[in-house]
């Protein structure tokens, strides 16, 4: 909830070849089968254990954020990315403000006269609208609206090497 | 493409639940999120390939965190292209492999004239630059504006929250 800076960086070339494969080969295709680390050990020529200490050790280091499904955002009901000009002495209050709503699931400070960006996502448009007006009293400024109308990507993740 | 009209039932959206902050990580996963759910590991995977192929699960696999892997120069571009050819430049643009996502939204005149969203990603910024000049020269004289936002801050960040029942 507290604003959070940026996570160290860690050295890439501190990786070993099969971490650097693993991450490259696995962001999407993870078996579903009863083992999946053993059939990923036998395709990248190492062992089930190896696998596991490997994930396990890049999730606990912040390599990784975790293994598993990547959802397709926003299921059902309505959602906007939202942006709004603060001053910076306002910009502490505005950040509390904004990302202590539930329906605000991303609050980003970008470099841009804009300078706040956040997502909100509720079961119906009224209570988005309701959450942007708030936020705009709040704020004493106007509050962009700006809905994704069309996604041309599915995020299959990108070579890192 | 992905089928937005399909419906999930209480089990489906249980298995979100179970396993959108990860799966366990041991030698068979889908059988210890089934045993928490009380129903057969084959039902949960077979429950996952279905939200797979109907793209409800984008993918499933290790879910990098490309900031901490030295991916320093990553900026949300915005552009101003022809309404008409949004659609085309989106799709090239989003075909492009050091872009993750890209998206039409619609401008906030007078505020924002920009209807097409690229989030880049490169090493340092040099980089990103020059993955952006590549995104201008593709665009040509249809690139009628564009700007780099960088993030300094992540604020808050929470995954898809997804609750059952109530």
């Amino acid at each position: 909830m507290l604003a959070e800076t940026l996570q160290p960086e860690l050295n890439p070339e501190a990786l070993t070849e099969l971490e650097k494969r693993l991450l490259n080969e696995y962001q999407q295709g993870l078996p579903l089968s009863p083992t999946p680390f053993a059939d990923m050990a036998q395709h990248l020529g190492t062992t089930e254990d190896e696998v596991l200490r490997i994930l396990d050790d890049m999730q606990q280091q912040g390599i990784i954020s975790r293994v598993g499904p990547v959802f397709k955002p926003k299921q059902a009901g309505a959602s906007t990315l939202a942006a709004v000009a603060v001053p910076p002495e306002a910009m502490a209050s505005a950040a509390a403000f904004i990302s202590a709503f539930d329906e605000v699931n991303h609050n980003y400070e970008r470099l841009h006269r804009l300078n706040l960006w956040f997502v909100v996502t509720a079961p119906n448009q009224q209570r988005v609208d309701e959450v942007l007006a708030e936020i705009e009293a709040h704020c004493g400024q106007p509050v962009l609206h700006l809905p994704l109308m069309k996604h041309f990507h599915i995020d299959l993740g990108f070579p890192l090497w | 493409m992905s089928d937005d009209t399909i419906k999930l039932d209480e089990l489906d959206r249980r298995i979100v639940v179970a396993t959108q902050a990860g799966l366990p990580l041991v030698a068979e996963p889908y059988q210890q999120v089934a045993e928490a759910l009380g129903v057969t590991a084959e039902e949960v995977m077979q429950r996952l390939q279905r939200m797979l192929e109907s793209g409800i699960i984008r993918r499933i696999g290790a879910v990098p965190n490309h900031y901490t892997l030295g991916f320093r120069g990553n900026g949300m571009t915005v552009w101003d292209v022809p309404d008409e050819k949004v659609v085309e430049y989106g799709e090239k643009i989003g075909a492009l492999d050091f872009v993750s996502h890209a998206y039409h939204r619609p401008r906030f005149l007078p505020e924002w004239r920009y209807n097409l969203f690229a989030m880049v990603h490169g090493r340092n910024r040099d980089e990103l630059k020059q993955k952006i000049d590549t995104i201008a020269q593709m665009l040509g004289e249809d690139n009628r504006a564009h700007e780099v936002l960088f993030s300094t801050r992540i604020l808050k960040k929470t995954g898809l929250r997804l609750v059952t029942g109530s």
